[in-house]
């Protein structure tokens, strides 16, 4: 194929959000660790600098995933996903230890993050197995060979450890739902997140008045035409309870304190107001700071490098995990609602890309590619302003790191490639 | 379903931060954050406070500068404390205690280790300075008074509190604001607006450079100069006077509302609120509960005015044609009020105004009284039209002067009695004493002034008030230069101007013998009774002397009212003070000696005893 054909075809709103992205991206953090404007935005040495490098790999890396034969990545991606593995099992051996988390390859002049490049192996092998003509997703067994998939990249990066990039491989979850794993079980996952989260909030003794409540209304409108499953709903409703009163008792003795502060904090449990601020500011220190530099941004923002709170460095690690509290606070609401705007528009953008695949592994990788990148986005932001417990995983395209950024792009172009030639069935 | 349900994830999720984020920045966000902001530290440049002068440009306040000597913990060195103590006039177990308490407030901060120091203390250490690291000296500015008076007037400044930091953004801890008086009256005036340099911090507080390069910086504003309408002479003068007094005096220039002199006795010297004793001498001050310095009477205390108020029952009589100034009403050294007899000193026969006036007949003006009511077919419509006509000199609400505080004073309305004996269940017998400026009516000696300015205006008066000049240019607002009409016809003024002239001209006037040479004078003394509770009961005191004037007659210059309490006669103490405050306003120097000895001399400190001395007393004595 031709480098012609590759321009007409490839989605150019995608491309286009990216870059917007990317660059909006490497503004924030030239403003978060600039320091003087002696140093050349190309000067190696500093952090925006070596940002702008990786952006250049980045284009590099592009360039080569376009121009690779489309069914590489299909053919390779069982090799992808072995390699990656075995790179996060060397971490064990050959890691090199960064704040605690032995998560990085030391190649010298970068630091390589093998849990990045496990994100897209992942994708591509969950959407290789899934797409083949022996799966069938409606077979317990097959069900639970996908699962596999998304698990041993997960169990491998916890002990790191890295509990917030674990998370991220469960988004794949969807890419499986969405070839036919029944939305029961999705059903059962949101019931218990939610029977959790009253449990907390409410204590089990209002779950289970609610229950009962429920019950009765149930009975009391019962219809002749409508049987009331009595047994099944009887079962259920013990499980509830049964689930409520063992979050009571996990959360009060086997969660340490700096556990239970955080939920303390996301769900407000503390009632006494003062003890409440008290660890906002200590316990949720982070969170307190993104959350007031955001604030006092307003609706216009202080502008560009003139964000007072992001010079003054009172918002830890702001160029990475935190990267979003520096647009709140120097472009104000614009900025933010600008930044959440693109990304919604990307991801329904690839939403309606993968639909319209009419070859089953492009669909499904397109679908692994959304899922990674929604749980971060959501995730990430969700922390920074402050409606999420404290989770650290990178914003895409945002966030200073070079592995990230690379594999980020990769994951993105690995799917607008496929996307080029949709109109095939196989490639 | 399983095709959008991810679509419905991804708008939620932007719904839900959309929403969380107009929160924080749209509805949570406010302008003044800049100020709570960590990363941004404030350092202010305070201007000069502005100067206060008098009406003939005579300093009456200013700046004085002084030096602390601060300390900041963290960078003191050993140093020979011997030596420095001794520069700095302190013993050397205090130098240890203030800078061990300097360190418990803060290491990294500066605290003032020894506050305002005199100028030659200053001068000898000023070159050892350099020697003592970890110490400076900091210049400020505190008041100078180039006057022992006018306290009251004048005001004072004090540092802020919380409620002000509440109420108003403009200040900071540790910042000076005017407190009472001019001072805080005019404090936008004088205060100036200080300057601002915004620092840009990091977290550990350390400066990174200007905040947006400056550019939202100010620099301070000066102060403003102001004069004020105190004639500082006549000022100082009238408070030698009030001398073991307590009551006050206001004098007026009839032909602008200028306030000549305001004096509340008994007084304090201004100076004493200032530097290093402030705190002692406020406390003491405010603890004289009984004297109560700091309580301006010029302007709050509300007292029965007394006879000068027979003047306006005089001209409202006029005015609703009631009597003319030849009508004569009896005088049975004294009048009936049913079978009960209330006296008069007068010496009793028939009187017409102009005698009513000057001999300060009490029958004369019950008559009077009696004669407006009985003008109107009802005692209420009689009690509105008098309200108003009394209303109209000034009396009965804030009169709207430039001080920051006041009091109404009271003219009883119809309502005021409806709720004392009922409705029409009075008559103008019941509320008789008001013809007299006894009974319910309150007045502050600035309404009295008033309303002599008047009288003397022959109609109409200017709001009184004190700021005369800023920056050496006259005031403009109308409120102060628009001349207020009475409801009383001009031409009714000529004959009770002439009574109260013959007060002072004619032989049996009650301050005859008060008449200044060569000037001629209109007054109306007053002799007001008044009540106090000693343990419960209620126990008459001697009574208080009021005295109201202007001079000249013609083209009056200077209005006055003088109340002293229980100072007896009308023409005993606040008669004499009235004249020679004019005297000394009008000719610059006192030829009668023998009166202003005795005025600088005599104390009522005994009589403001008796009432505490718990034995039984006299009130009213002959003897003085």
């Amino acid at each position: 194929m031709s480098g012609r054909s590759i321009l007409k075809r490839i989605d150019w709103l995608s491309v286009f959000i990216y870059f917007a992205l990317v660059l909006i991206g490497w503004i924030n953090i030239y403003s978060s660790t600039f320091i003087d404007e002696q140093s050349s935005i190309f000067d190696i040495g500093t952090r925006y600098g070596k940002q702008l490098f990786f952006i250049g790999v980045s284009l590099a890396a592009i360039v080569i995933i376009l121009s690779l034969e489309v069914n590489f990545y299909e053919r390779f991606s069982s090799l992808f996903y072995l390699i990656s593995m075995v790179s996060l099992l060397g971490l064990f051996v050959f890691g090199k230890t960064i704040a605690g988390a032995t998560s990085w390859y030391d190649l010298g002049f970068f630091n390589l993050q093998p849990s990045e490049l496990a994100k897209v192996a992942t994708a591509l092998a969950l959407a290789k197995y899934l797409s083949d003509i022996q799966t069938d997703i409606k077979r317990r067994k097959d069900q639970m060979y996908a699962l596999l998939i998304i698990l041993i990249p997960a169990i491998l990066i916890i002990p790191q450890p890295d509990p917030g990039s674990a998370l991220v491989f469960f988004a794949l979850i969807f890419v499986i739902f969405r070839e036919g794993l029944p939305l029961f079980y999705l059903a059962i996952i949101f019931s218990l997140i939610l029977i959790f989260v009253i449990t907390l909030k409410f204590g089990p003794i209002w779950l289970i008045i609610g229950l009962v409540l429920f019950i009765i209304l149930l009975f009391g409108l019962k219809r002749k035409t409508l049987k009331i499953p009595v047994i099944p709903l009887a079962l259920v409703s013990v499980a509830i309870i049964l689930f409520s009163l063992s979050v009571n008792f996990v959360f009060n003795n086997v969660f340490e304190q700096r556990h239970r502060d955080r939920f303390s904090l996301w769900l407000r449990l503390e009632k006494d107001p003062n003890k409440l601020e008290q660890i906002r500011k200590t316990i949720g220190y982070n969170t307190y700071q993104s959350e007031k530099a955001i604030e006092s941004g307003g609706f216009f923002g202080k502008g560009f490098l003139e964000g007072t709170r992001t010079k003054g460095d009172f918002v830890p690690e702001q160029d990475t995990d935190y990267i979003f509290s520096t647009v709140g606070e120097e472009w104000g609401f614009i900025g933010t609602g600008t930044v959440i705007i693109l990304f919604t528009i990307l991801f329904l953008r690839l939403i309606s890309l993968a639909e319209r695949q009419k070859n089953a592994f492009a669909r499904m990788y397109g679908y692994g590619v959304i899922s990674i990148l929604l749980i971060h986005y959501f995730i990430n932001i969700g922390m920074v302003i402050g409606i999420l417990p404290t989770i650290g995983i990178p914003l895409p395209f945002f966030s200073y790191g070079g592995s990230g950024l690379l594999f980020f792009t990769i994951l993105l172009f690995i799917f607008l490639k496929l996307d080029t030639n949709r109109l095939k069935e196989s490639f | 379903m399983r095709k959008i349900l991810l679509s419905l994830i991804i708008v939620v999720i932007a719904v839900t931060f959309l929403g969380r984020l107009s929160y924080l920045q749209i509805f949570s966000f406010s302008a003044e954050q800049v100020l709570e902001d960590p990363a941004i530290k404030a350092i202010y440049d305070y201007p000069e406070r502005g100067y206060i002068y008098d009406r003939n440009g005579h300093l009456l306040v200013g700046n004085d500068p002084a030096y602390d000597v601060m300390v900041i913990p963290r960078e003191v060195q050993p140093l020979d404390t011997l030596e420095f103590c001794g520069l700095l006039g302190i013993d050397k177990e205090k130098f240890v205690e203030k800078l061990r308490r300097a360190r418990v407030y803060s290491p990294r901060l500066p605290s003032v280790l020894v506050p305002q120091l005199s100028k030659q203390d200053y001068a000898k250490l000023q070159e050892k300075m350099r020697k003592y690291k970890g110490f400076y000296i900091q210049k400020r500015s505190l008041r100078y008074y180039d006057t022992p008076s006018a306290a009251n007037v004048l005001g004072y400044i004090s540092e802020v509190n919380e409620g002000d930091l509440a109420v108003n953004k403009y200040y900071v801890q540790g910042e000076l604001k005017g407190r009472t008086g001019v001072e805080r009256f005019y404090e936008d005036l004088l205060r100036g607006r200080k300057g601002v340099q915004y620092i840009q911090k990091d977290r550990f507080n350390r400066d990174i450079g200007p905040y947006k390069n400056g550019t939202i910086d100010t620099l301070p504003e000066q102060g403003k100069q102001i004069s004020i309408t105190i004639d500082k002479t006549l000022q100082e003068y009238g408070e030698l006077l009030m001398n073991g007094k307590r009551g006050g005096i206001v004098a007026i220039e009839p032909a602008t509302g200028e306030i000549l002199a305001m004096i509340s006795g008994p007084t304090y010297d201004p100076a004493l609120l200032v530097g290093r004793e402030r705190s002692k001498n406020y406390t003491k001050l405010y603890n004289d509960t009984i004297a109560n310095p700091t309580w301006d009477r010029s302007i709050h205390a509300q007292q029965p005015p007394g006879s000068p108020f027979k003047t306006l029952n005089a001209l409202i009589a006029l005015q609703e044609g009631a009597l003319d100034e030849s009508t004569t009403i009896q005088c049975y050294h004294g009048f009936y009020v049913g079978k009960k007899k209330r006296g008069c000193h007068c010496g009793g026969g028939l009187r017409n105004m102009n005698q009513g006036i000057y001999q300060s007949c009490n029958a004369y003006f019950a008559g009077t009284f009696r004669k407006i009511f009985e003008k109107f077919e009802t005692t209420d419509e009689a009690m509105d039209v008098w309200e108003k006509h009394m209303k109209s000199f000034g009396l009965g609400d804030y009169l709207g002067y430039d001080l920051p505080f006041g009091q109404k004073g009271r003219i009883p309305s119809k309502e005021y009695y409806d709720k004392w004996y009922g409705d029409n269940r009075w008559s103008s017998s019941y509320i008789i004493s008001n013809s007299i400026g006894q009974g319910e009516i309150l007045a502050t000696p600035v309404q009295l002034a008033n309303m002599t300015a008047a009288i003397a205006n022959r109609g109409h008066y200017f709001t009184p008030h004190i700021l005369k000049k800023i920056e050496g240019k006259d005031i403009t607002e109308t409120k102060f230069t628009e001349a207020k009409h009475t409801t009383i016809d001009p031409k009714y003024f000529e004959p009770v101007v002439q009574g109260m002239a013959d007060v002072y001209r004619k032989r049996g006037g009650t301050a005859y013998w008060l008449q200044i040479p060569d000037i001629e004078i209109a007054g109306k003394t007053g002799t007001a009774e008044n009540f106090t509770k000693i343990d419960g009961v209620r126990t008459q005191l001697t009574d208080h002397s009021v005295f109201v004037a202007f001079a000249p007659v013609d083209n009056p210059k200077i209005a006055i009212a003088v109340y002293i309490e229980n100072g007896y006669f009308g023409s005993r103490y606040a008669g004499h003070i009235a004249t020679l405050m004019i005297e000394k306003y009008l000719k610059g120097e006192i030829t009668r000696t023998d009166l202003e000895k005795r005025m600088l001399e005599k104390t009522l400190e005994a009589e403001y005893a008796k009432p505490y001395s718990g034995e039984e007393f006299k009130i009213n004595e002959r003897v003085w």
